[in-house]
């Protein structure tokens, strides 16, 4: 177990620091560059010259990467030169961090929410309507690309009938106290109400629309994993012995339905991920999508490394974890 | 009866943790004076008083949409719009710009004069004025501001480019090839309290006008000392800026520095209430970042924000029928078709007059255009003085231009066509139209056209400099009123994007800008600008001027006060809610 | 007439066992099972009409979907465009051409694109599965830490950087932009089927009669571990267009406007949503009918073909 452990941490750095490195060149190898975001329309070949030279851009590329690693292996990514000019990258994505995470947690939980009682009833009313048209909805939610659904909620709900905010995470005034960078959490714990209800209602639009992606698959996970453990033989012999609906459903089936669900959280991360960088872009909504978005049209590399590296490391992270928690849950893997 | 403890203890630790949380953390709010809330009267009632022109409320908030973040607040290294928008309500320079205009008119200097020979313009500066740390406004300060931005060195000296582009060199800058860079700048100095005399290297037509531009304003040497200004470094391949750019500028302007939060996307400013002109008409002004244009679109319609710049002109018709104010700036742009000259087909004047001839320009700006669009035919906007008539005009006929090229023996031309995708400018907001327009045209003129389309930054920028294309859009958009500010950036230095040092008259050009940018005397130089623009159009003709826009600004429609600039210098002191 | 007898009684035997459950093959059950399911068959008219339609769309279009035939009646600046009209049924876009034609003519390149991802995807990532799952050992880890990579970046940021290597965003470049990262998606499906495979007796019984490894992998773990993977690859055309879709969104799908795309149509629509909405309602729908009848078909496919749903 712990050399399991051990290893799987030991993978983690190699994949990183492979990645990082991958990274680094592969960026550097598109077209464009901090140079041509910072002069524009401006540059002259004399000035290009000049900046390239500044910012050590002409030197070869494993240079470049080795001070590079140096300068990470002090615990300094770079600055953003993009996303927030002038801010070292790590800051930017820890601020932009609290964002992200209110925004997937709550999609996330959305999807949990509808995903598992959802998905237990169209399991035990099989092939039926009910069974057929909430597979169907699940996955229109899916076949719906989701900027679209987003643009049109926003339209719907914030521009036409003024229900809730169009974009942003706070309304701008509202004089918050920061403390963890959840803007959620923070006005629980300042008691300042109004400042927690307000971030609420900039995040409902973006949790319904992100909260397609993890619903569908949790749905249909759940929804599948359900029907199995509803034909194994220890349902039946619990049902044999008379024990009521509601105790089959919760200590046993549901128990043994929620592993895939548990492996599934793991892959949804990357979905999530991918998925934020289209609603955060239409709810101009300041996380690391929108973050990635910017960075890579701005070519602000240090943000963008950044955060794919954090990226790679969570992916990583959760799925050993996941890995972990099977092991210990299922006792047949246990034995090996 | 299972006393099930598991739940107890998570239950019981959940607690734990939302108390210690709850007590370590207290609202901060109430410390600062509240000024967002609801206003009784406020302290300030002589401007609540004030005649027509006046806020009911002393103290509005103003949110306003802005495209990008800032990169920090020392306008000396400011090169992009956003951080300029947000740093000319912090500062101002010597002279500024009357509003709505490209004139140059008084602003911390109440006069001034040059020397019989040109060189030393002597300002006369206003009483009274304070930094917005208190510390005084006065000749020594201007001297320390021009003396700071001009020995600036290493990192500074690529992120002063303003400073690069009109003045040229820094104190002791060298050039690839160990020669110094000559520079307009020669010295400062303050005879006495009011008035500062600045010397220069040579005569030229940028003064007193580039005075006015924000990369020239002046701040507080007291702080530029106390938080180290001038310590940019180059790290990586970004910057670091010094504490003086990210949390202290200090300027003279009705505006003030309060917070940049990035967590929330927002740059709030409060008014100076010890501004020595006429003060803000609203407390605080906020910048909220909205990337997404049409998100922008989405929050002034929600009533979120009153106003944002460069809506999309498919946009200004249903904007303003749904009752926002549409503010259109006088055109200050120009947008050409440019040609590099390396391509020796382009070298033969007849193909380039032909391209002019075949290119249907009003029926662009009528079609594709925002509205107050129009045809240019100099290579810079009629709002530019002097502003020459009766350059030869290359009137739309593809008759003309096919005779030309057959003439020239280039029927059969086949051409490389540049343009960029994944950006507007405000004189080519939509290059795709643009392209598609001209490419028909083109090939009805019998030219085949072979189509390379990159991003903004993502190559196209960097191509067309490269020398790279045959023909190219591009554009640009004045920063004052002279026509050496356009015809100077583009043609000025031989290894430009034209490539005129192909061309025997390239070098001839570049001279002739110099010589009348260098004239003393107002009335010869405007006749040497004539010749130029009549040599540009008839023999050199290194691109095709296309046209003007019109970019606009659209505010709610209870926002009074707002004059819109053509400099895109729009001021938000005079600014409020009704 | 002991032969009457006998022939009858043969008869019945024979009517017998071929009316009554003889064991059906897998792919017999599948079929019974697809046939009565109703989410099979809306899924398989959809997919069909939209095949149908891809094939015949440039003869049945009413005009050239690249022809600016109504650019009179449009101003990009002034946000005009041509209304429904006779012979226009749908109306115009922002740059003239009818909006009917490309719609039609639409479906052919959304097809390819999705078609064209999925193989480059399915390619790439079978020859990864295949030497990972049948090799194992440190091919395999090696492998499966690139496959790990490659999974770990948001695909759609791996699509954003492959799309902007290419100069002149076309059709090609989408496709590629989308499939790549398609491939770790099916390499580690078909290591995990392959693997599973490894331990099955059909495989330790030919490993046993000293069957060669590479007729072993080619001609009985293959065939075995074909169901996931077709299901799977039905459900990435589906992702593929919607992938292809926010390549468009985001700026970087094709330039090309001869050859139109419903995601690239899409894209373009987004500006004028609210001027016009039709322009991105139109796309909209036909990629949310064209990518439900994927999933509906490869879901339906997926309760189909397992095993475990024959009781």
């Amino acid at each position: 177990m712990l050399r399991y452990t051990v290893r799987r941490l030991l993978q983690l750095v190699l994949v990183l620091l492979v990645l990082s490195l991958l990274l680094f060149v592969w960026l550097r190898s598109l077209p464009g560059g901090p140079v041509t975001a910072l002069l524009g329309e401006r540059a002259t070949p004399a000035k290009r010259a000049e900046l390239t030279a500044v910012l050590g851009l002409d030197q070869p590329i494993f240079v470049q990467y080795f001070k590079f690693l140096a300068r990470m292996l002090r615990g300094d990514f770079g600055q953003s030169t993009g996303v927030s000019a002038g801010t070292p990258a790590l800051d930017v994505f820890f601020t932009r961090f609290g964002a992200t995470i209110e925004l997937a947690v709550g999609a996330m939980i959305f999807g949990l929410v509808l995903g598992i009682p959802l998905g237990y009833m169209a399991a035990k009313r099989r092939a039926g309507a009910l069974d057929n048209s909430l597979i169907v909805v699940s996955l229109v939610g899916i076949a719906v690309p989701v900027f679209f659904l987003a643009f049109l909620m926003k339209y719907l709900f914030a521009v036409k009938w003024g229900m809730l905010p169009p974009s942003g995470r706070q309304t701008p005034g509202i004089d918050a106290t920061r403390v963890t960078g959840l803007f959620i959490v923070d006005g629980l714990i300042t008691r300042e109400w109004d400042a927690s209800w307000d971030s609420v209602k900039h995040l409902i639009l973006p949790w319904i629309a992100l909260g397609t992606i993890p619903f569908a698959v949790i749905f249909r996970i759940t929804r599948a994993s359900v029907l199995e453990v509803q034909g194994e033989d220890f349902v039946r012999t619990a049902e044999a012995k008379g024990l009521t609906r509601t105790t089959i459903r919760n200590r046993h089936v549901l128990r043994n339905a929620m592993l895939p669900v548990i492996t599934v959280t793991g892959l949804l991360s990357g979905l999530l991920l991918t998925g934020a960088v289209l609603t955060e872009k239409v709810f101009a909504y300041p996380g690391l999508g929108e973050a990635l978005y910017i960075g890579f049209t701005k070519k602000d590399y240090p943000v963008v490394q950044v955060i794919i590296l954090a990226a790679a490391a969570a992916f990583v992270i959760i799925n050993t974890l996941v890995d972990l928690t099977y092991a210990l849950v299922d006792p047949r893997i246990r034995a090996r | 009866m299972r006393l099930h403890i598991h739940r107890w203890l998570g239950a019981g630790l959940a607690a734990t943790l939302a108390v210690s949380l709850a007590a370590c953390a207290g609202s901060d709010r109430g410390n600062e004076s509240s000024g967002s809330s609801t206003a009784a009267a406020g302290s300030d009632a002589s401007s609540a008083g004030s005649a027509a022109g006046g806020p009911s409320d002393p103290n509005g908030q103003i949110v306003f949409g802005a495209a990008g973040a800032p990169s920090m607040f020392d306008p000396m290294y400011a090169t992009d719009g956003e951080t300029f928008r947000v740093v000319r309500q912090m500062n101002e320079g010597l002279t500024g710009f009357k509003p709505g205009t490209a004139d140059v008119e008084p602003a911390l200097a109440k006069s001034w004069e040059k020397s019989s020979d040109g060189l030393t313009w002597t300002f006369t500066l206003q009483d009274g004025v304070k930094f917005h740390d208190g510390t005084p406004f006065d000749a020594a300060a201007v001297c320390y501001n021009l003396d700071r931005m001009y020995a600036q060195t290493g990192a500074g000296i690529t992120q002063g480019q303003y400073w690069s582009d009109n003045m040229g060199g820094f104190k002791g800058q060298k050039d690839a090839k160990g020669k110094p860079v000559p520079s307009l700048y020669g010295s400062c100095k303050a005879s006495d309290a009011g008035a500062a005399a600045i010397t220069l290297t040579r005569v030229t037509s940028k003064f007193p006008a580039l005075l006015g531009l924000p990369s020239f304003s002046m701040q507080s040497p007291t702080a530029l000392k106390q938080y180290d200004a001038n310590n940019v470094k180059a790290e990586g391949d970004s910057f670091i800026y010094p504490a003086y750019a990210t949390d202290h500028p200090t300027g003279t302007g009705p505006f003030k520095f309060q917070a940049y939060d990035k967590a929330n996307n927002t740059v709030t400013l409060v008014r100076n209430d010890d501004y020595w002109g006429e003060k803000a008409k609203s407390k605080t002004l906020i910048f909220k970042i909205i990337p997404d244009e049409t998100a922008r679109k989405q929050e002034l319609e929600a009533g979120t924000i009153d106003g944002y710049d460069l809506p999309n002109p498919a946009d200004w018709d249903g904007l303003k029928s749904s009752g926002f104010n549409l503010e259109i700036r006088p055109a200050f742009n120009i947008l050409y078709l440019g040609f590099t000259l390396k391509n020796p087909d382009l070298q033969d004047l007849r193909v380039r007059q032909a391209i002019a001839y075949a290119l249907n320009r009003p029926q662009l700006v009528s079609s594709q255009l925002p509205e107050g669009a129009v045809v240019a035919s100099l290579f810079y906007p009629d709002t530019v003085t002097p502003y020459t008539q009766g350059v030869q005009a290359y009137d739309y006929n593809v008759q003309k231009a096919k005779d030309l090229l057959a003439a020239a023996g280039k029927s059969n031309l086949t051409l490389n066509f540049w343009w960029p995708t994944d950006v507007t400018r405000p004189y080519m907001p939509d290059p795709k139209s643009i392209f598609t327009a001209f490419k028909s045209d083109l090939q009805a003129a019998g030219i085949t056209i072979k189509e390379t389309s990159k991003p903004w930054n993502g190559g196209y920028l960097d191509g067309v400099e490269a020398q790279q294309a045959d023909i190219f859009l591009l554009g640009w958009t004045g920063d004052y009123n002279t026509p050496d500010n356009f015809l100077g950036s583009f043609f000025s230095d031989t290894t430009n994007r034209f490539a005129t040092s192909n061309v025997p008259w390239g070098t001839k050009l570049s001279g002739e800008l110099q010589t009348a940018d260098s004239t003393v005397d107002d009335t010869q130089r405007n006749a040497l600008y004539d010749t130029i623009n009549k040599e540009l159009l008839a023999d050199y003709l290194p691109g095709v001027p296309i046209s003007s826009s019109s970019p606009a600004l659209v505010l709610a429609s209870n926002v009074q006060g707002m004059v819109a600039s053509p400099l895109t210098d729009e001021k938000f002191a005079p600014v409020y809610k009704n | 007439m002991a032969t009457t007898y006998t022939r009858a009684r043969k008869q019945r035997i024979d009517a017998l066992v071929s009316s009554g459950d003889e064991g059906s093959s897998l792919l017999q059950d599948a079929w019974t099972r697809l046939k009565g399911s109703p989410l099979f068959w809306v899924g398989a008219v959809i997919i069909g009409v939209f095949l149908v339609l891809a094939i015949i769309a440039p003869w049945i279009a009413p005009h050239d979907p690249g022809a600016q035939l109504l650019i009179g009646q449009t101003s990009r600046a002034r946000n005009a465009i041509a209304p429904a009209q006779e012979g226009f049924p749908l109306g115009g876009d922002t740059q003239g051409r009818d909006l009917l034609s490309r719609l039609m003519v639409g479906a052919r390149q959304t097809l390819l694109v999705g078609i064209f991802a999925t193989l480059i995807g399915l390619i790439g990532g079978l020859i990864l599965g295949l030497l990972a799952g049948a090799f194992g050992g440190w091919v395999d880890t090696l492998i499966m830490r690139i496959v790990d990579v490659m999974l770990s970046i948001p695909s759609l940021l791996l699509a954003i950087s492959i799309g902007v290597l290419f100069s002149n965003p076309n059709l090609t470049s989408v496709i590629i932009a989308v499939g790549v990262p398609q491939i770790p998606v099916f390499a580690r499906l078909l290591r995990g089927q392959l693997l599973a495979q490894r331990e099955s007796d059909h495989v330790l019984a030919a490993r046993a009669l000293g069957v060669k490894q590479g007729t072993i992998v080619f001609r009985h773990m293959l065939p075995n571990s074909v169901s996931p993977v077709i299901v799977q690859a039905t459900l990435v055309v589906a992702t593929s267009i919607l992938d292809a879709a926010a390549l468009s969104y985001l700026g970087l799908g094709s330039q090309d406007v001869s050859q139109p795309e419903w995601g690239q149509m899409l894209g373009e629509a987004q500006g004028s949503i609210d001027s016009h909405p039709q322009l991105a309602f139109w796309p909209a729908g036909a990629i949310i009918i064209v990518v439900l009848g994927f999933t509906l078909l490869g879901e339906s496919l997926r309760e189909a073909i397992d095993p475990k749903n024959r009781r």
